[in-house]
């Protein structure tokens, strides 16, 4: 287990429970706030959803997470562990204890699905290849898609292109696991089951599991907590039962799907009554 | 497509490849030859070399013993001093002559070496003293019109 | 000067000023890429399954064109050399005339040409479609650095490969202009051999045509796996990666050829 061998561990994270923690932390590019001010914690064992509009910065949170990216300011911690700190090869160490599902997927398309689930096992171990062979069965077995190990990625449908990836996420067996955008473009058989993978493998692994979506009917069957991420910043935040009863007008724009509310229809432009008649 | 197969094309290409690069040393660059073999130095004097260039052929009766590597002037005696490389396998008298060649009218220009009689052998480094320099065919031409001309006033 | 005039000359001189700064930034980044790439080479030795497979896909699947490219190549200049030569009755001299020829000049650059044209846009186009479709972020997350993974076994791939193709390439232009010269034309065999062994020298010629090729292959595979790595990741990002990089290795090889001449054969008389 990763944590067992940690270092100094901050005073805030030095309680087990807690996976990640983000701690007031802001992020951008040059001139553009990405996020600002963004304090959230992940509980170990638990299923978290940061839900959110497109482009609201949701992803970032992820690479945040992952560090891919670097925060401005404040703390990003995984496992006790402040990922802004590290150097290449303890991010790297940090990183075996992580598994991420891409918003398509991502499957490495030269390999066979077989050889997708078992890179990591290759590149990280040193396990003879009938180990190999059984884990990444065993894998693909959990997500009920053994039969299409000789395949190769452009064979697949998206719905099992996405459990293909959710394989190889957990094949080495994280203590947390990121999706992003793990129901996109998926018919709603595909999407449910999905959605129910992500929860039966959180359960039965033992794994933290942090979704971004902004599917908000699938992540209210599913998940534990979740975030509402806007313009950067938690707008809201509570179990499933808080947020159907919740009266934010932001979280009840999410849930009924209403085309005009706190998040305008409109982007900000001059008048229209200006615009029109502009050319005179 | 596996791993062997792969192995197995690859393995083809380089040794094609390979063998390709040793047909152009042997076969069209013939390694082999004088060029890249060891031998010793031998310096000449000369008024005019005419077209000589690096690495023209030196032969002695028609043979490629060797190849001019450096061409100077010799800034005392204004005469050009052409250093050659001649294969160990060969050795010349002290009394040999250099002369600048020309094979056919247009043809590459050498150096030809013709043995003397004496009973010493050149050594690394040596000199040939007796050398005849190129035919410039202008020289010869304008030589000629000059000696013609002279005829006619007689 | 009006003021118009001045204001457009102003423009122009400030977007010229602006590209060159681009130009002298992007070369900057590309050295630090070449650099990584080189450090991260123990990676691609290791686990040389890898590069042979890109050796495979650089090598292997350039010999059709590479072959028959040289092969008429060789046949042409046969066919063109003689039509000159034989107006001074030097027809004799073609062997040295068509070797000389490929083996400096036509060898290395043509089959370096193609190579960045058949290899080259391919290694770019593999590796920027992985950046798009977020692989190459996947391997990050999964712990494994692209560089070593992905980007050196192409790189020592495509370097590998070319010198053995530019020699390919030579070897078959000499044997198009043997078909052509001695078994169609009818010039005697052992002048066409004799005389082109007698000019060709393996350290001048042939070697240096050789290093030639090795320094044609490092800019392609560099170009092609650095293009490939900053491309956009989208689908007109990669495409113009991919065109990117036949274009500046085209005229990187060409610049590069009259560099490396202007040192090999200096003083030769060429």
């Amino acid at each position: 287990m990763p944590d067992t061998r940690l270092p100094v561990a901050p005073a805030a994270s030095r309680c087990p429970d807690i996976a990640v923690e983000l701690d007031n932390v802001t992020f951008g590019y040059d001139a553009r706030t990405v996020l600002s001010g963004i304090t959230m914690s992940i509980p170990r064992g638990k299923v978290v959803a940061i839900m959110g509009g497109s482009g609201s910065g949701k992803t970032t949170i992820l690479r945040l997470i992952g560090g891919q990216l670097k925060p401005r300011s404040g703390r990003v911690i995984v496992a006790g562990q402040s990922v802004p700190d590290l150097d290449r090869e303890a991010l790297f160490e940090m990183r075996r204890g992580l598994g991420m599902l891409f918003q398509f997927g991502a499957l490495f398309t030269d390999m066979t699905v077989f050889e997708n689930i078992a890179f990591a096992l290759r590149e990280h171990t040193e396990l003879p290849e009938e180990i190999i062979r059984d884990l990444v069965l065993m894998k693909l077995q959990a997500v009920g898609l053994r039969g299409t190990a000789p395949l190769k990625p452009a064979a697949l449908s998206g719905g099992m292109a996405r459990r293909v990836a959710l394989a190889r996420a957990i094949a080495l067996d994280p203590m947390l696991v990121m999706y992003d955008e793990p129901f996109a473009g998926l018919d709603p058989i595909s999407l449910g089951v999905v959605g129910q993978l992500i929860r039966r493998l959180n359960d039965a692994l033992g794994i933290t599991s942090v979704v971004v979506t902004h599917d908000v009917y699938e992540s209210l069957k599913m998940v534990d907590y979740m975030y509402f991420v806007a313009e950067g910043r938690i707008v809201a935040q509570g179990t499933p039962a808080e947020i159907r009863a919740s009266d934010e007008a932001y979280v009840r724009q999410f849930v009924d799907g209403e085309a005009d509310g706190p998040v305008p229809f409109h982007d900000p432009a001059p008048a229209y009554a200006d615009d029109l008649f502009a050319h005179d | 497509m596996n791993r062997s197969t792969i192995d197995l094309w690859v393995g083809i290409f380089v040794t094609i490849g390979i063998g390709a690069v040793i047909f152009l040393a042997l076969k069209v660059g013939n390694l082999n030859s004088v060029s890249s073999s060891p031998g010793y130095r031998l310096q000449a004097d000369f008024e005019n070399i005419g077209g000589l260039k690096l690495r023209a052929p030196v032969k002695a009766a028609g043979v490629t013993v060797g190849r001019v590597e450096a061409i100077k002037l010799d800034s005392k005696t204004y005469q050009a001093l052409v250093t050659m490389k001649v294969d160990n396998g060969y050795q010349f008298t002290a009394d040999t002559i250099a002369s600048i060649l020309t094979s056919g009218l247009l043809g590459e220009v050498y150096v030809g070496l013709d043995v003397g009689g004496d009973t010493k052998m050149l050594a690394d480094g040596g000199r040939i003293g007796k050398t005849q320099s190129a035919v410039v065919l202008e020289k010869l031409i304008g030589q000629f019109m000059f000696s013609k001309a002279a005829e006619g006033t007689k | 000067m009006t003021s118009a005039a001045f204001l457009g000359l102003a423009h122009v001189l400030r977007r010229l000023g602006a590209g060159t700064l681009a130009f002298i930034t992007r070369l900057g980044f590309a050295t630090r890429f070449a650099l990584a790439v080189i450090r991260n080479s123990p990676a691609a030795v290791r686990r040389i399954h890898l590069t042979l497979r890109e050796l495979y896909f650089a090598g292997v699947l350039s010999l059709i064109i590479i072959l028959v490219s040289g092969l008429f190549v060789g046949m042409v200049l046969a066919l063109q050399g003689y039509d000159v030569l034989i107006r001074y009755g030097a027809d004799e001299s073609l062997g040295i005339l068509v070797a000389l020829s490929l083996v400096r000049e036509l060898g290395p650059v043509v089959a370096g040409l193609l190579f960045a044209s058949r290899a080259g846009s391919a290694i770019t186009a593999e590796i920027g479609l992985m950046k798009a479709t977020e692989q190459l972020s996947a391997m990050e997350m999964m712990a494994v650095d692209p560089m070593a993974r992905v980007v050196a076994p192409r790189f020592w791939g495509g370097l590998i490969a070319m010198p053995l193709l530019a020699a390919l390439f030579s070897t078959l232009g000499i044997f198009g202009a043997y078909l052509v010269g001695v078994k169609l034309i009818g010039i005697d065999a052992g002048a066409f051999w004799g005389n082109m062994q007698a000019g060709v020298d393996f350290r001048f010629d042939v070697l240096n045509g050789i290093i030639k090729s090795f320094v044609f292959g490092t800019a392609v595979s560099v170009i092609a796996v650095f293009e490939g790595y900053v491309a956009k990741p989208t689908a007109e990002g990669v495409s113009s990666a991919t065109t990117k990089t036949v274009v500046v290795s085209s005229l990187t090889i060409l610049a590069l050829d009259f560099v490396l001449t202007v040192f090999m054969f200096r003083g030769l008389g060429v």
